[in-house]
């Protein structure tokens, strides 16, 4: 890569027009921040009493499951965000604007990175949505600030690793539609990991690839920083998983940006 | 003719391109005069887009030795960058922001200052005559004004050459006028501009010199005149005041075709001042009198269709 004395420049522009996106379509981050909220209403009024028993804790029901289900209800916020950069990435790339950005003397990574930041912004707005929810109806995290920040640090280190493999999804689309419907399978990997129930119910081949996949350990992790319960090798496990879907995520994110556009 | 010494804004040998088994580009050679236009004139699908695409950095050739601007596309594409401006087919507005907006992105992304960027933004919004829609977003604008404020992005940071590829594909007969004086308008000060188009009327209008590309070879080159003298069909029409004066011509002339309702004769002819002659002493030799003479050359018209044979077979094979 040869060296852009403008990058920094450059960047900030891209990432003030993606939130130029952002403030004129708002609907986005009504959708990417209601699914989760109806998510978390509808599992803990509706199967939160049952749920909160089966959980085995000394207190069970309806408060017990609501503690439960908050790092899977995030995640899924993280999840939307991924489908919202991976719809507003297709809709550039099969705009002309990106041929004409690729024309002109400006950092070759800056409209990603803008995409990327603006998208972060996006999903920590709803992830404050959902947490304001969550508050409002009862959530109380039992631990310390210091443990809080570490879940914050947590959830951004996800939602950057989400978002730069949604990123490479919404480039690798043929289409609009397709970008948006790629990255679903993220919003269904916390119900195939300990986002909803614990894993030890699950049948074993179930079992054991929500025992393996990325997101249980990071749930794991949030759970223990916001409730206290045993972590173990689960935080070094979400944070190794983290990094390794960002690169992975980036690395095919800037191969796809650069591949012949003629080639789509 | 380009003059000697003239300095090169395009300098293009052997460009070769081809997707997969489908060529696209067979070793096509360009030469544009800094300061001139230059239209590239083709039917659908025969690579008019993948030339303006690989001229301007946007995709990799195969093969060829490709100066823009003075420098290697290969080697050096942010150089030929800031020296270039595209008009894509597509246009290339954000239809989120407004067109002030858009402008002001361009000139961001152009590297201008603050205050040079809103002088600049402002001064082609008013010449492109969209200054008073700047602020509703761009969506909501006309397809003409949406091709304008395309050009007038294209125009931030005073490119040396502007690439327009198909510029008027599209609109209404009216706005292609518009975007005619638009295009005349931006001629001059030492600005190359590479055009493409399906129309030939439009080469005609605008071009010093047009290449005629066809199934990724360029089949002609040349003025808009020389392309027209290229090909046959051209033809003298001589009239008569009666029908004797037709009838003896049409004995001493062979190779005419009649026309006893307008008693004229069409005589095959390259329209060159010698055969005129020629024409004109043979017919005088033999005593004949005519009433009137019309040079008539072909249109570009002509010189398409005879190059690349008939657009309707070519459906088939676009893309």
């Amino acid at each position: 890569m040869t060296a852009y004395p403008n990058a920094l420049r450059d960047t900030a522009t891209m990432l003030r027009r993606s939130i130029v996106h952002i403030r004129r379509y708002p609907s986005l981050i009504f959708f990417i921040a209601g699914i989760p909220v109806l998510f978390l209403l509808l599992f803990v009024y509706v199967f939160g009493g049952t749920l909160g028993n089966g959980l085995g804790g000394p207190a069970g029901g309806r408060a017990a499951y609501l503690a439960y289900v908050i790092p899977g209800i995030l995640l899924m916020a993280a999840a939307g965000g991924g489908q919202g950069i991976a719809i507003s990435v297709a809709m550039d790339m099969h705009e002309g604007i990106v041929a004409r950005f690729r024309t002109m003397a400006i950092a070759r990574g800056a409209i990603l990175v803008g995409h990327v930041i603006a998208a972060m912004i996006q999903t920590g707005i709803a992830a404050v949505v959902v947490l304001a929810v969550a508050l409002l109806i009862g959530f109380r995290p039992t631990t310390g600030p210091i443990e809080w920040l570490g879940a914050v640090g947590l959830l951004a280190l996800v939602t950057l690793a989400i978002t730069w493999l949604s990123a490479a999804l919404g480039l690798a689309a043929g289409s609009v539609e397709t970008a948006s419907n790629t990255p679903m399978f993220l919003t269904i990997l916390p119900f195939l990991g300990s986002g909803f129930v614990p894993t030890a119910t699950m049948p074993e081949p179930l079992r054991w690839f929500a025992e393996h996949q990325p997101f249980t350990p990071i749930i794991e992790t949030l759970r223990g920083l916001l409730f206290g319960t045993p972590i173990g090798d689960s935080g070094w496990t979400a944070v190794a998983w983290c990094v390794a879907i960002t690169v992975a995520g980036f690395v095919w994110a800037r191969r796809l940006y650069e591949r012949d556009p003629a080639h789509r | 003719m380009t003059p000697v010494g003239t300095r090169l804004a395009i300098d293009a040998r052997g460009i070769r391109k081809s997707y997969g088994k489908q060529l696209v580009l067979d070793g096509i050679d360009l030469r544009v005069a800094e300061g001139s236009v230059f239209a590239l004139l083709g039917p659908n699908g025969a690579g008019k887009t993948t030339t303006v695409h690989i001229l301007s950095t946007l995709i990799a050739a195969d093969a060829g030795e490709i100066q823009v601007a003075g420098h290697e596309v290969a080697r050096e594409p942010n150089a030929v960058r800031a020296a270039i401006g595209l008009t894509g087919q597509f246009s290339a507005i954000d239809r989120f922001l407004t067109g002030e907006e858009n402008m002001l992105l361009m000139a961001d992304l152009r590297h201008l200052d603050r205050v040079e960027g809103r002088r600049r933004v402002a001064e082609l919004l008013a010449r492109f005559d969209i200054a008073d829609a700047a602020r509703k977003p761009v969506s909501t604008w006309s397809g003409g004004m949406q091709r304008r404020l395309d050009l007038a992005m294209t125009l931030i940071g005073d490119p040396r050459i502007i690439f327009l590829d198909e510029p008027t594909g599209g609109l209404d007969p009216r706005s292609r006028r518009t975007m005619w004086q638009v295009i005349e308008g931006l001629v001059g000060g030492g600005v190359t501009i590479f055009l493409t188009t399906q129309y030939l009327e439009e080469a005609d209008r605008l071009a010093d010199r047009i290449a005629v590309l066809d199934h990724g070879r360029v089949v002609a080159e040349g003025s808009p005149a020389e392309l027209k003298r290229l090909v046959p069909g051209g033809h003298v029409r001589l009239a008569f005041s009666d029908a004797g004066a037709l009838e003896k011509a049409a004995r001493a002339l062979p190779g005419a075709a009649r026309d006893d309702d307008a008693l004229a004769l069409l005589v095959p002819s390259d329209g060159r001042v010698g055969s005129l002659r020629t024409l004109l002493e043979g017919l005088d030799a033999a005593a004949i009198d005519v009433d009137a003479l019309s040079v008539e050359t072909p249109d570009l018209d002509d010189v398409f269709l005879s190059l690349t044979g008939n657009p309707d077979t070519e459906k088939g094979t676009e893309r």
